[in-house]
């Protein structure tokens, strides 16, 4: 089966690229007024789409809805349904999902500034891109006749700290690479090594995934799409898909308590700076440079080629160089399908089976690939003086499987491959367990004796706010842009 | 297990009183007045569940006749030691508890033998799967007590070069010895496996072997057969999972992730015709013959969150329950799944009707990612009761807290070893 190139026209810009040239940003998380009024400013708002341009564009505009902001612009109900229920419910649904995304104590949604209550929920979220200097002129340009439509719930400004996060190391280092000319086949096969290439239909709704599927999303009749504004469904070509070349988009505003984290460093090392920059260094698993600890072996991953990122922790199974705990190292644990082991059909059945006893030691997390997120986030404030932290922002198409799954099961988990009772030593809450135990610890283990530990870790980031958005497709921005039948 | 089929119009009166077992959705209080689950020492897990008819239906949407079946109460429970006793035991210590709960159920009026009825509705499990076979709540407690101690009196800051590894070993086990003198803490040794439990566990070993082997001309006569029968029912048996619905997702996520192990149990209709309701009896079988023979010790296959797990039949076989106790929250359990086990998981479940298309048994299905997830948690029901004897454990701190204590009793270590025990404390 020949595949369909990719419609780059058709997808938001942010998809493909992160801006580094425009440094200046800001989020407007709005609330609809007028319906009609709010579909006409999208009719003719400037969304900047994924294709590569002679001369990189000086300014960029996506458009973003939550579930709410669907229903708020009349989209009918039943195709609302056709989206993913994380997407329905939301990021602050319920105290079931807060347990599991460890948004309890201060970032418990009641507290959130937005996104924790229906009154506080945007509809729509306008990101804003430019060059230096020019963010005022292009917001007050294309945000022209936006209040005859839209009221504002907050403004989420941005700053620029030169690719340096406000703890103060180099982030946004390791992102997957998109299969964009779809090489990869799009089936279901076991990979035993760990790939930083992921197939389109991870970030991109319509397309298949890394199992080879299609993930679910709203799929119409044909008759709902008399002028076949969208493109139709690649698996199921007679219907209409209002998905295709559309991401879901995880925002989350992550206040940094940036004095507490290096006060409480600087305790523990009684004030000596080496080792205070090593034990915080440990706790992200990169040196404040960006470097890994894991240094630089060089290792053939395919679709990676910088060499801070040419590591895996295969030969660092016990976390003498990296903690196993460290934050990189469990919001990626770079490991493939299988545990490693000889090539051949014996080998593979022992280890399938799980009868390779050292392979299974080290299988309590595995298949990184179907838990990759696509980061598109942005700092905000300037410490010391401003309140600052992240603008954490990952698109994905399936929510629970990649940003839920990340987020509960690998950095607030107090059980992430075999540790005991310490979460995520940076983004964890740190906060007792229901019964009462302690979680706020972080352990370094050591090759000659008992492992190295920092007790009594406080909370060092606190969520301000969140929702789950749809970053649609061009065309499905002009079909939410009309009343359809 | 008991399957109790409830009385007409009491659902409403007994979802009550089980909550009334609970500190908090999901989690059972171990002293509650009904069934005081804490004071029995060889209960690993306890639940009580109703289990409606959800998915009977399914069968009709594609015109098949739909077997009438009642609302059951069921109350499962895993224990160290005979089954038998331990109802025994129930119902010695607990019988007015579980009378007032099976009141609710028909047939068991006041004046009935609880036990007896207690047993007339065991329902024997087709299949059963243990973690770790033999390890016992006593122990896990006692090993728990040990690696805690051991944990807060390690030292932890000592510079990597001055450490003697033999001398912080035999300093450790000294201290150990105090405590334990001091009545502080208790170890025992570990008590010897019943010889009738062992004689009746080798027998089976290689008897079911032997029959097999003894079937054997039967097998190869019937293997085409059965090949090409599957391969029918494999291309042509209805496949049905829509997305659950989602309040009763989230009622059920309500009572998740309180602890870090979790229930589940789920049940439905085997796929109708006398090839499915054969061809999963001989799974099952095989399955529990691996689950006592091959696995038992700390995984299966790839997965190592699972504590219990059993599947019954109940309906004269019309329908399968699956109840089991993981560690993880529901989606990276059924992650797991999916990534490390998805052939296990076809070989088991692929029989329940509407389950994702499978290709020779193995292949296919539940890798059919989102139609295996839907499929799951449509079928799965609310554990309302579920009892944990250890909670806050998982079972890597249970192999972990194992293997210090297989070190502490270790005589005589060499320099490795005892590196290698410090590092697991």
């Amino acid at each position: 089966m020949t595949v369909q190139p990719v419609d780059y026209d058709d997808i938001q810009g942010l998809v493909r690229f992160g801006y580094p040239r425009l440094k200046q940003a800001c989020f407007l998380l709005l609330r609809v007024t007028h319906p009609e009024a709010a579909r006409a400013w999208i009719a003719q708002a400037p969304v900047t789409s994924a294709t590569k341009l002679e001369s990189p564009p000086e300014t960029a505009l996506h458009i973003a809805f939550t579930s709410a902001g669907l229903r708020a612009l009349e989209l009918a109900e039943d195709i609302v349904e056709g989206f993913s229920s994380e997407f329905i419910v939301g990021m602050s649904s319920d105290s079931s999902r807060a347990r599991r995304l460890g948004d309890l104590g201060n970032s418990d949604p009641e507290c959130w500034q937005w996104g924790g209550s229906p009154h506080k929920m945007p509809h729509v979220m306008v990101m804003l891109y430019a060059m230096s200097g020019g963010l005022e002129e292009w917001g007050s340009k294309a945000m022209a006749q936006a209040e005859d439509g839209f009221e504002q719930l907050a403004l989420l400004t941005t700053s620029d700290l030169d690719g340096v996060e406000p703890f103060g190391f180099v982030d946004g280092i390791s992102e997957p690479t998109i299969d964009w000319e779809r090489e990869r086949p799009a089936r279901d096969v076991e990979l035993s090594d760990y790939t930083n290439r992921s197939c389109l239909g991870e970030y991109l709704l319509g397309y298949p995934n890394e199992y080879g599927e299609y993930t679910d999303r709203p799929l119409l009749d044909a008759l709902r799409d008399p002028d076949a504004i969208l493109a139709r469904a690649e698996d199921a070509p007679d219907w209409a898909d209002l998905g295709r070349n559309g991401s879901y988009l995880v925002l989350r505003q992550l206040k940094q308590n940036v004095a507490d984290f290096w006060r409480f460093i600087d305790e523990q090392v009684q004030g000596d700076p080496v080792r205070g920059k090593q034990l915080a260094e440990a706790m992200v698993g990169r040196t404040m440079k960006g470097e890994p600890l894991m240094g630089h072996p060089r290792e053939t991953i395919d679709g990676e080629r910088d060499p801070r990122n040419t590591f895996t922790y295969r030969s660092d199974t016990k976390g003498l160089r990296c903690p196993i705990g460290a934050h990189i190292r469990r919001s990626n644990p770079r490991n493939g399908d299988l545990p490693p082991g000889e090539p051949g059909f014996i080998s593979w059945a022992v280890r399938t089976l799980g009868f390779d006893a050292e392979g299974l030691a080290n299988d309590l997390v595995s298949s990184t690939r179907f838990h990759r997120l696509l980061r598109r986030g942005r700092e905000y404030g300037v410490p010391p003086h401003e309140e600052t932290g992240l603008h954490f922002i990952c698109l994905g198409a399936n929510i629970a499987r990649q940003f839920e799954f990340v987020q509960s099961a690998w950095l607030s988990g107090v059980r992430f491959d075999g540790l005991s009772n310490e979460s995520d030593p940076l983004i964890g809450n740190h906060l007792p367990r229901e019964d009462g135990t302690a979680t706020s610890t972080f352990s370094m283990p050591v090759d000659s004796g008992p492992d190295r530990r920092v007790c009594g870790l406080p909370q060092f980031v606190t969520v301000m706010g969140g929702a789950y958005f749809f970053l649609p497709s061009l065309r499905a921005l002009r079909y939410l842009s009309r009343v359809q039948p | 297990m008991v399957v109790a089929p409830l009385a007409a119009g009491r659902e409403a009166g007994l979802r009550e009183l089980l909550d009334t077992m609970n500190v908090t959705p999901g989690m059972a209080d171990p002293a509650n007045a009904l069934l005081p689950f804490g004071e029995f020492e060889r209960l690993h897990f306890a639940r009580f569940a109703l289990l409606p008819d959800t998915t009977m239906g399914d069968l009709e949407a594609f015109d098949l006749p739909r077997p009438h079946v009642p609302m059951y109460l069921c109350f499962l429970g895993e224990c160290d030691g005979p089954a038998d006793k331990q109802l025994a035991e129930f119902v010695e210590r607990a019988g007015d508890g579980l009378r007032r709960l099976f009141s609710h159920c028909e047939g068991f009026g006041t004046g009935a033998d609880l036990l007896a009825k207690l047993k007339a509705h065991s329902a024997p499990a087709a299949a059963g799967y243990v973690n770790w076979i033999g390890r016992t709540v006593k122990h896990i407690r006692q090993n728990s007590a040990l690696q805690r101690l051991l944990s807060s009196c390690v030292p932890r800051d000592a510079a990597a070069a001055v450490i003697d590894p033999q001398a912080m070993r035999r300093d450790l086990l000294a201290f150990v010895q105090d405590e334990m003198i001091a009545g502080r803490l208790v170890l025992t040794s570990t008590e010897r496996t019943p010889t009738g439990w062992q004689i009746g566990n080798l027998m089976h070993a290689i008897g079911v072997p032997l029959i097999g082997l003894v079937l054997l001309p039967l097998w190869i006569v019937m293997l085409p057969i059965v090949i090409v029968l599957l391969r029918h029912h494999e291309k042509t048996d209805p496949e049905f999972c829509p997305r659950p619905d989602r309040a009763a997702v989230r009622e059920m996520q309500q009572l998740e992730d309180h602890d870090l192990t979790n229930s589940f149990t789920a049940l439905g209709p085997v796929k109708p015709g006398l090839f499915r309701r054969y061809l999963v009896q001989v799974i099952l079988l095989l399955i529990d013959y691996a689950s006592r023979h091959v696995f038992g010790r700390g995984h299966l296959a790839r997965v190592q969150t699972i504590h219990f797990a059993r599947w019954v039949f109940i309906d004269d076989k019309v329908r399968v329950l699956f109840a089991s106790s993981y560690d993880g929250s529901h989606e990276s359990y059924m992650d797991d799944f999916v990534n490390k086990a998805a052939w296990g998981l076809n070989l088991a479940f692929s029989h329940g009707f509407g389950w994702p298309r499978t290709d020779w048994l193995v292949k296919g299905g539940a890798h059919h990612e989102l139609r295996f997830k839907y499929y799951q948690r449509r079928h799965q029901v609310p554990t309302q009761v579920w009892y944990k004897a250890y909670p806050g454990l998982t079972l890597t701190d249970l192999d972990r807290n194992q293997r210090i204590r297989e070190g502490f009793d270790m005589h005589s270590v060499s320099d490795e070893q005892a590196r290698a025990w410090l590092r697991l404390l």
